[in-house]
């Protein structure tokens, strides 16, 4: 049940945003794509997600061919940026949307939705918030009901491109211990783009450091920090 | 103490009153005053026979038909504009810039020569007349071909409207649907949809106003059958040519609140959802 990427490629009309890149993860495990702005990072997350299509190159995970996968069936939650909450619905529709969406035979009860829909309130620690509309709640909030959107879904990997980005460092460093926590709970495969090392180092198992559409370095974070492989990581590094 | 520095945007006054005065009068002279008109001239010879010109069959034909037109080419113009619109939108594809300006090509090209294209295409000496007409089918001088006009001219307006709010909207909110599992077409519904709903009315009222409005198109196609083929403003000119004024300012004040309806229900969407179709009128 591992995560296999394999010498994943992408262009966007000549230029080359991925030039193959491959990382190993179990089952479970925290990966940080860690890297500047441009390196390819968000590139490799979409197609992860299913929102790109890779040129070549393979990924298993869970014993299926990944990429032959349209989006909506993956089961994988994905956490933007910015957001991308529902504008027009409340936080409570928000997070249901990927239930209320099942095929009727699969899609729990009203009553199941509301429940479920309570409980993720309170693993974001956001509780009673259900009959707001995201205009109304604050950065930190936003993406915290964005996290519980993407688990409502039970999803089996979870995907997040700079989720924490547009937030202060008092409610980054707040919402990456409540993210691992989440994760730990869950027991999803989690995918965390970031350029900001610190947060890549503190929150994940492993960590993949990529420049220009590679994966320079991919280990622990001890031995990331200890064993720089290349010039560029250690010069990365050290900022 | 020095002098107070005017502010370097701030006209002098006897500019902004003059060029406020032009402003004015012109819209005065220009618009009202032929608006008012309308109605006085409408109802100069009483309200009576206002209403009697209204009941004529010829005229009531004449507006059943405008609205049947309209009934048929607006909803089209929705889904054509919506399917444009969200292509557009939301998938990258060659020759985009190119759809976007070809929807334009109603607004940029006269209606009489919409008109006249269509003749050349469904007319007896055209490509497809002859071959319809061995099928019994009629486009030219008949409901077919004012719905076609219709639908030509008033094209871009629902397009119009959407495409630069579903551009400016992005495709965020769609992707996040996709990797909930959501369809196609649960996607359109529950998302995209609630989203632009304000700005579409609002594409759907143009459209709609401009459908029952259209003559040039209209007038090439339609062949001015009384009673049969005449479209609202194509009884206003008939009647008016002969010398049938009580009646023609009669269908002309009709046409005339149809617009200003618009223009009511127009006002009150940009004042009720201002911001939600800010982004379209940003561009
Ligand atoms: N849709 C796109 N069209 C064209 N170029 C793109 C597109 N998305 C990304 N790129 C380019 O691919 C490269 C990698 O982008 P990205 O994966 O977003 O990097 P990162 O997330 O690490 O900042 C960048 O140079 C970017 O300009
Ligand atoms: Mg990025």
């Amino acid at each position: 049940m591992s995560l296999v990427v394999d010498s994943v490629t992408k262009k966007f009309a000549r230029f080359p945003a991925l030039k193959g890149a491959s990382f190993v993860a179990p089952q479970g495990a925290f990966v940080s794509l860690l890297g500047p702005s441009g390196s390819g990072k968000t590139t490799l997350l979409r197609i992860l997600g299913g929102l790109e299509v890779a040129d070549s190159g393979s990924v298993r995970f869970a014993d299926l061919n990944w990429l032959d996968m349209p989006a909506r069936t993956r089961n994988a939650g994905f956490v933007f940026q910015q957001y991308a909450l529902f504008k027009h619905m409340t936080v409570a529709d928000n997070i249901a949307f990927g239930l209320k969406v099942r095929p009727r035979d699969r899609r729990p009860s009203r009553a199941d939705i509301a429940k479920r829909v309570t409980e993720l309130l309170a693993l974001v620690q956001l509780p009673g918030l259900e009959a707001r509309y995201p205009s109304q709640l604050s950065g930190g909030q936003r993406q915290r009901v964005a996290l519980a959107r993407a688990l409502a879904i039970d999803p089996r990997m979870l995907l997040l491109d700079e989720p924490f980005g547009a937030l202060d460092a008092k409610v980054r460093k707040e919402l990456r211990a409540d993210l691992r926590r989440i994760h730990d709970h869950a027991g999803v495969t989690t995918v965390f783009v970031t350029h900001d090392q610190e947060e890549a180092f503190a929150v994940a198992d492993l960590v993949a450091v990529m420049k220009d559409g590679r994966i320079e370095q991919y280990g622990t974070p001890q031995d990331v920090r200890r064993d720089p492989k290349t010039a560029f990581v250690s010069e990365f590094l050290s900022v | 103490m020095s002098r107070r520095l005017a502010n370097p945007t701030e006209d002098p006054l006897w500019l902004k009153l003059t060029l406020g005065i032009i402003a004015v009068g012109f819209i005065a002279i220009m618009l009202l005053l032929p608006l008012v008109l309308v109605f006085k001239e409408a109802l100069a010879s009483g309200v009576k026979t206002f209403f009697s010109a209204m009941v004529e069959p010829d005229t009531l034909a004449a507006v059943k038909l405008s609205l049947l037109a309209a009934a048929i080419a607006v909803p089209l113009n929705t889904v054509f504009g919506i399917a444009a619109a969200w292509s557009i939108a939301k998938f990258d594809f060659r020759g985009k810039t190119f759809l976007v300006t070809l929807i334009d090509l109603p607004f940029s090209v006269s209606p009489v020569v919409a008109g006249l294209v269509y003749v050349l295409v469904f007319g007896m000496q055209g490509w497809l007349g002859p071959t319809l007409a061995g099928y019994d089918i009629r486009i030219l001088f008949s409901l077919p071909g004012i719905v076609l006009a219709t639908i030509f001219v008033t094209f871009p307006f629902v397009a119009r409207e959407l495409i630069p709010l579903m551009v400016d909207q992005g495709r965020d909110e769609e992707e996040a649907a996709a990797t909930l599992g959501a369809s196609g077409f649960q996607t359109f519904l529950r998302v995209t949809l609630p989203n632009i709903k304000w700005g579409l009315l609002y594409g759907i009222l143009l459209c709609n106003a401009r459908a029952l409005g259209e003559f040039g198109a209209v007038s090439v196609l339609s062949g001015h059958i009384r009673g049969q083929t005449n479209t609202m403003p194509l009884h206003v000119q008939l009647l008016y040519d002969n010398y049938d004024y009580a009646g023609a300012f009669a269908v002309a004040a009709l046409l005339a609140m149809l617009a200003l309806l618009t223009l009511a229900l127009k006002s009150f969407l940009e004042w009720r959802y201002a911001d939600e179709l800010a982004a379209s009128h940003r561009h």
